[in-house]
C-alpha cells in the first residue's frame, strides 16, 4: 500500500502539486438483520482504493480510483492535478494549511473479540433469539434485530513526510418491537433506536447489551404505548435520557461547531451555523454545569469518533467546547485554524472512505458528567417528563431551532416516576435550551452513544460520530409541540 | 528510506481527460467470470450485479471552488441460493482470485442460516422495454467546463453583491445484472445537477436542476433564479405560527411527498408499518391527486428493472384520490397472490419493494396564478430536515428554508422569517386547490420525481425560527 501511496505523490509533485497527501482505504463489513424471525439482510462488503487530494496552483483537487496498480494510481493523481487547475479558475486567495508534524506511526484501536472472526451462525442464533422474545409478547405485530460491523484499514501519507497506518474495528447492535393497533403505530428500540449502539470495539459490545435480556421489556413498551395518556402540551420540567441527549448534543452542539459549516462552505446543503466568528468566547451557550468537549483521543472512550490521527495527519485531541456555559471552541482543520487564530488545527478532518474527500467532521462531541445520581435527580424533581429514546429529529438549517420527539415518556411527579407518556414531544432555541440545563447525572450514568449515520457534504458522506452524556434535566422547556395540533 | 523515495521520478504518460465506461462486454466478462465459478464449485443458483460508476462534483462557497472531486469504481455484487438459504457479497476487486474468495464467502454466509421456505428460485430470462438514457455531451463534461459555468454563477453573485454555494456535478454509469438462469439486463446513464444558493445579507435563496442530459440544465438561469429571490428574501417580518394557505413550489412538495414512497411497498403493508395499512381501495387524499410510479417517463431516470431484473411495471398508485394499488417484488406479489410489479430491491432485505419512479399528476395553474388566487398565505422555496413525527397519520416535521414570502391580496409580499412545520402529509393532499404543470424537480431530502407546484390550504406552521 505504502507503495501506492508513494508513487501517486510523487506523481502529484512532479505535476506541479506543492501539498498531497493520500489514503488507501480497505473496508471491509458485515450487516445482519432479522424480521419476525427470518433472516433480512445478511452481505458482507469490502471495497478498497486510493483517494489523492492535491493543491495546484493554491487551490484543491481530488480524485480516487479502485484501479490499485501502478498506472492506476498514477492516473488518478494526474486526474487530482488537473482537477485543482480548474478549481484555480474560480479561486481568490491560494490555500493555507496550518502547520503540522510529520508522523510514522502504525495504531490499533480496541478491539477484544474481532467480530468477524465469530462465527456467523452464533451472530445470527442471537439475534433470532431476541427477535422471538419479543415475538412472544401479545400484540407485538414486527419485530427487528440487526448487528453490524466494520473493520477499516487506512494509509494515510503525505508530501510532508507523514506516513500513518490506523484499524478501526466497530460494532454495532439493536432490536425494535413494532405494534400497531386500530389508528396508531407505537415502537421501542434498545438500546437505541436506528440501529441500536455503536462503538469502536468488537464483539465484545454485542455481548454486554443483552439484546434478549432487554427483548420482553421493549416489546411490552411498544404494546402498552397504545394504552398510556398523551404527552401533554404544556411548558415544564424535562429530563432527558442519555441516548436522546446524546443526538440533542449532535444537532445543536456538534453541527454548528463545524467551522466550515460556520464559514459558508456547507450554505448550499447542510447549512450555516448561527455560531458566527464574533461569539467565540463570548457566547453564554448554557448554563455554568454544562462542559462539552470534543475529544478523538482514546482516553476519552471508544467512540466512533476515536481515532489516533485524522485524515489528514493530524493527532487526535481534545478540544473544550464549553466550558462552564462559555462557548470556547469549534472543530477545525488545517485550511481553516488560522482563521480562528489556531497554530495548529484540531484534529478532525475525516472521510467516509477512499472515494471521498476528507472533511471537518465530528469526532467525540459530548457532556461531560455532572454530580447527580439519576435517582436522586428523579427525587429532586417536583413535576416534570422524563423522556427516552429518540423518534424523530430535525433543527432548522442554521442550528438555532429544534424539535425532538421519543419513543417514551413518564411522568415525573413528587420526586416519583409515574405512569408511562406516549408521543412525547419537544422543541426550543439552542442557546436558550443549554441554558436551561439545572442538572446533570454522574459518570456512573454516563455512556458514550455512537451516531453511526451522520450525514454531510456533496457528495453526501456518512460518518459515525461519538457522543458522551448522562440523563439531564431542562427547565422551561416547550413539551409537546409536536402534536399541537393548532 | 520510505517507498516514496523508492518509487520513479520520471512523469508517467497518463491521461488527464474523463475516464470513460469501459465497453459493456467488459462488465458482462466479469459476471461470466463469476458464474463459471460458481457452477464450477456446484452452486444451484447465482445471480451477479456489476456496476461502473464515474462521478464527478465541483463545489463551490464563498464564490470560489473550494472542494473539486472525482471517483471512479466498479463493484461487483454476488448473491448465491444454496438449499433455501441466500447471500450476498459484494466486493470491488476484480481479479479471478478475489471472485472466487467472494463466492466462497457468500457460500459461508448463505449456509451459516436456517433454511427460509419462502425464498424463491432466481427468475429466468425476462424481456425489458429499452430506454436510452446515455448522452455523449455529459459525459465529456470536465472539470474546466464545470469550473467555468462556476464562475459565471460566482461572478453574477458578486456583481448582486451577494455569495453564492453550490454544486456543479456529472456522472455516467452502468450495469449489468446477470443470473444463472441465462437472466441478462443491462443499462446505462449520465447524470447532471447544478444548485446554487445565494446569501444575501442574512438572507438566502436557492434553485436546482437535476437532468439525465446537461444541456436541460441552464446553470446560470439557476444562479439568476436564486439571486433574485435571496434579493427579496431579505429582511424577514415574523409571523405568528398557525394555519396557514401555502404555495409550495415543486422542491417542497417532492420533498414531502417523498416520504409517502415506502409506504406503497406491499411488504411494508403486510409488515403493519405502512400508513396504508388497512387502507388500501380507501379515498385517502383529494379527488385531485394522482400518483404513478413510471420509470419509462421521459422525465425520470433509472434501469427498466429491478434488484432481481423483474421488468418494472408502471403502477397507479393514487388514483383520484384512491390508493389503488401498492408495489410488489417477487416474494411480496407471490404472497398476496398477485402479480410482481418490478420494484424489489436486490435480494436479500427487509423492506421488500418501493416505487422509485413518482409521477405526481399536475394542473394547469402557475405559481403566479396561485399567487393571485390567494387572499392570504406562504410560498414556500424549498423544506429542510424533514423527518416523520407520526408513522401512520404521516406527520411529518420540518423547516422551510432559502426563501419563505407572504401573500396577500394576490400579490407576493415581504419575506417572512423561517416556519417549523408539524403537518400530516396525507392531510395536506386533502387539501390541494391548485397544481401546477408536472416536471422533473429536485431537492435534498428525496429523490427526483415529477411533481407539480400546489396551492394547499390548511398547512400546519407550528413554531418560527430566529431567521
Amino acid at each position: 500500500m505504502w507503495d501506492y501511496c508513494g508513487h501517486s505523490l510523487d506523481i502529484a509533485k512532479l505535476r506541479g502539486a506543492t501539498y498531497a497527501d493520500v489514503r488507501v482505504m480497505h473496508h471491509r463489513q458485515r450487516d445482519l438483520t432479522t424480521k419476525n424471525g427470518e433472516v433480512g439482510t445478511l452481505g458482507q462488503m469490502e471495497s478498497i482504493g486510493l483517494g489523492i487530494r492535491v493543491v495546484v496552483r493554491g487551490a484543491w483537487g481530488f480524485a480516487s480510483t479502485d484501479q490499485m496498480t501502478r498506472e492506476g494510481v498514477a492516473a488518478c493523481a494526474a486526474q487530482a492535478v488537473a482537477i485543482a487547475k480548474a478549481s484555480a479558475l474560480a479561486k481568490k486567495e491560494n490555500v493555507q494549511l496550518a502547520p503540522e508534524g510529520s508522523y510514522i506511526d502504525s495504531w490499533q484501536g480496541p478491539c477484544r473479540k474481532d467480530p468477524f472472526e465469530i462465527p456467523l451462525e452464533t451472530q445470527l442464533a442471537l439475534l433470532l433469539a431476541a427477535d422471538e422474545a419479543m415475538r412472544r409478547i401479545n400484540g407485538v405485530t414486527l419485530t427487528e434485530a440487526d448487528m453490524q460491523f466494520r473493520k477499516i484499514d487506512s494509509w494515510f501519507a503525505s508530501s510532508s513526510g507523514s506516513k500513518i497506518h490506523q484499524r478501526r474495528i466497530t460494532s454495532g447492535c439493536g432490536i425494535a418491537a413494532t405494534c400497531f393497533k386500530s389508528d396508531a403505530i407505537q415502537k421501542r428500540s434498545y438500546p437505541n433506536s436506528f440501529g441500536g449502539q455503536h462503538i469502536l470495539g468488537g464483539y465484545e459490545l454485542i455481548e454486554r447489551m443483552e439484546l434478549v435480556k432487554n427483548a420482553p421489556r421493549i416489546a411490552e413498551e411498544a404494546v402498552a404505548l397504545h394504552s398510556a395518556a398523551s404527552c401533554p402540551q404544556k411548558t415544564g420540567t424535562l429530563i432527558l435520557g442519555g441516548s436522546q441527549l446524546g443526538l440533542q448534543i449532535h444537532e445543536s452542539v456538534g453541527h454548528p461547531i463545524e467551522l466550515d459549516r460556520v464559514l459558508g462552505q456547507e450554505a448550499n446543503f447542510a447549512g450555516t451555523s448561527f455560531l458566527t466568528l464574533d461569539k467565540l468566547n463570548h457566547l453564554r451557550y448554557g448554563s455554568s454545569i454544562v462542559n462539552v468537549v470534543a475529544d478523538a483521543r482514546i482516553e476519552h472512550g471508544a467512540g466512533l469518533g476515536t481515532f489516533a490521527y485524522d485524515d489528514e495527519g493530524v493527532p487526535a485531541q481534545s478540544i473544550d467546547i464549553i466550558k462552564d456555559g462559555e462557548f470556547r471552541g469549534y472543530l477545525s482543520s488545517r485550511e481553516t485554524a488560522h482563521l480562528i487564530g489556531l497554530q495548529r488545527s484540531g484534529g478532525t478532518v475525516r472521510t467516509e472512505g477512499w472515494n471521498r474527500l476528507p472533511m471537518i467532521r465530528m469526532t467525540n462531541v459530548s457532556l461531560l458528567p455532572g454530580t447527580w445520581k439519576f435517582d436522586e435527580l428523579i427525587a429532586d424533581t417536583e413535576d416534570g417528563i422524563l423522556v427516552e429514546t429518540n423518534r424523530s429529529w430535525s433543527i432548522d438549517d442554521r442550528r438555532y431551532q429544534f424539535q425532538f420527539s421519543t419513543e417514551i415518556g413518564w411522568e415525573v411527579k413528587n420526586g416519583k416516576k409515574g405512569r408511562m407518556l406516549k408521543n412525547p414531544s419537544y422543541s426550543g432555541i439552542t442557546t436558550e435550551f443549554w441554558n436551561s440545563c439545572d442538572a446533570i447525572c454522574d459518570a456512573e450514568h454516563w455512556v458514550l452513544w455512537g451516531t453511526p449515520n451522520c450525514g454531510k457534504g456533496q457528495p453526501m458522506q456518512t460518518m459515525g460520530t461519538g457522543h458522551g452524556a448522562s440523563p439531564a434535566r431542562f427547565r422551561n422547556i416547550k413539551i409537546g409541540t409536536a402534536f399541537a395540533n393548532e | 528510506m520510505s517507498a516514496a523515495n523508492k518509487s520513479s521520478q520520471k512523469v508517467t504518460p497518463v491521461s488527464t481527460g474523463n475516464p470513460r465506461l469501459r465497453a459493456e462486454r467488459e462488465l458482462r466478462h466479469i459476471a461470466d467470470v463469476v458464474l463459471r465459478i460458481a457452477k464450477a464449485r456446484g452452486v444451484p443458483g447465482t445471480e451477479v450485479h456489476v456496476e461502473e460508476v464515474i462521478d464527478a462534483l465541483t463545489r463551490f462557497a464563498n464564490n470560489i471552488i473550494h472542494q473539486n472531486v472525482a471517483e471512479h469504481g466498479v463493484t461487483v455484487s454476488i448473491r448465491t441460493i444454496l438449499d433455501g438459504r441466500t447471500a450476498r457479497v459484494t466486493t470491488n476487486r476484480l481479479e479471478e482470485d478475489a471472485l472466487r474468495a467472494a463466492v466462497e464467502d457468500c457460500l459461508s454466509l448463505a449456509a451459516s442460516q436456517p433454511k427460509d421456505p419462502s425464498l424463491l428460485p432466481l427468475p429466468g430470462k425476462q424481456r425489458y422495454r429499452q430506454v436510452n438514457r446515455f448522452t455523449a455531451a455529459t459525459a465529456a463534461l470536465s472539470a474546466d467546463d464545470r469550473a467555468r459555468a462556476v464562475k459565471r454563477a460566482c461572478d453574477l453573485a458578486e456583481k448582486n453583491g451577494q455569495v453564492a454555494a453550490g454544486i456543479f456535478s456529472c456522472g455516467q454509469s452502468q450495469t449489468v445484472l446477470c443470473n444463472s438462469r441465462g437472466l441478462f439486463a443491462s443499462y446505462r446513464q449520465t447524470q447532471a445537477e447544478f444548485s446554487a444558493t445565494m446569501q444575501h445579507a442574512s438572507a438566502a435563496s436557492w434553485a436546482k436542476a437535476n437532468a439525465g442530459d446537461v444541456r436541460a440544465i441552464d446553470p446560470i438561469s439557476l444562479a439568476k433564479t436564486a439571486s433574485d429571490k435571496a434579493a427579496r428574501a431579505k429582511d424577514p417580518i415574523e409571523l405568528e405560527p398557525g394555519r396557514y394557505t401555502v404555495i409550495l413550489e415543486p422542491a417542497a412538495v417532492l420533498d414531502l411527498i417523498g416520504f409517502l414512497f415506502y409506504d406503497f411497498s406491499a411488504t411494508a403493508v403486510d409488515d403493519r408499518r405502512s400508513c396504508l395499512s388497512e387502507r388500501v381501495g380507501k379515498a385517502l387524499v383529494g379527488k385531485n391527486v394522482t400518483i404513478t410510479d413510471d420509470v419509462f417517463h421521459p422525465e425520470q431516470l433509472g434501469a427498466a428493472y429491478d434488484g432481481e431484473g423483474m421488468p418494472r411495471q408502471r403502477v397507479t398508485l393514487v388514483d383520484q384520490g384512491v390508493i389503488k394499488n401498492l408495489v410488489y417484488s417477487r416474494r411480496s406479489a407471490k404472497k398476496a397472490r398477485t402479480k410482481p410489479t418490478g420494484h424489489g430491491f436486490a435480494l436479500p432485505n427487509e423492506f421488500g419493494e418501493a416505487p422509485m419512479n413518482l409521477i405526481v399528476a399536475g394542473g394547469k395553474s402557475t405559481v403566479e396564478e396561485m399567487i393571485a388566487s390567494t387572499d392570504r398565505g406562504l410560498l414556500v422555496t424549498r423544506l429542510w430536515y424533514i423527518r416523520e413525527v407520526d408513522p401512520y397519520e404521516k406527520i411529518m416535521t420540518g423547516m422551510t428554508r432559502d426563501g419563505l414570502f407572504l401573500v396577500e391580496k394576490g400579490k407576493l409580499g415581504r419575506a417572512v422569517r423561517n416556519f417549523r412545520f408539524n403537518q400530516s402529509v396525507l392531510e395536506m393532499l386533502r387539501n390541494v386547490q391548485m397544481l401546477g404543470p408536472s416536471h422533473r424537480a429536485s431537492a435534498e431530502e428525496s429523490f427526483e420525481m415529477v411533481v407539480p407546484a400546489m396551492k394547499v390550504t390548511q398547512f400546519h406552521m407550528s413554531e418560527v425560527t430566529k431567521f
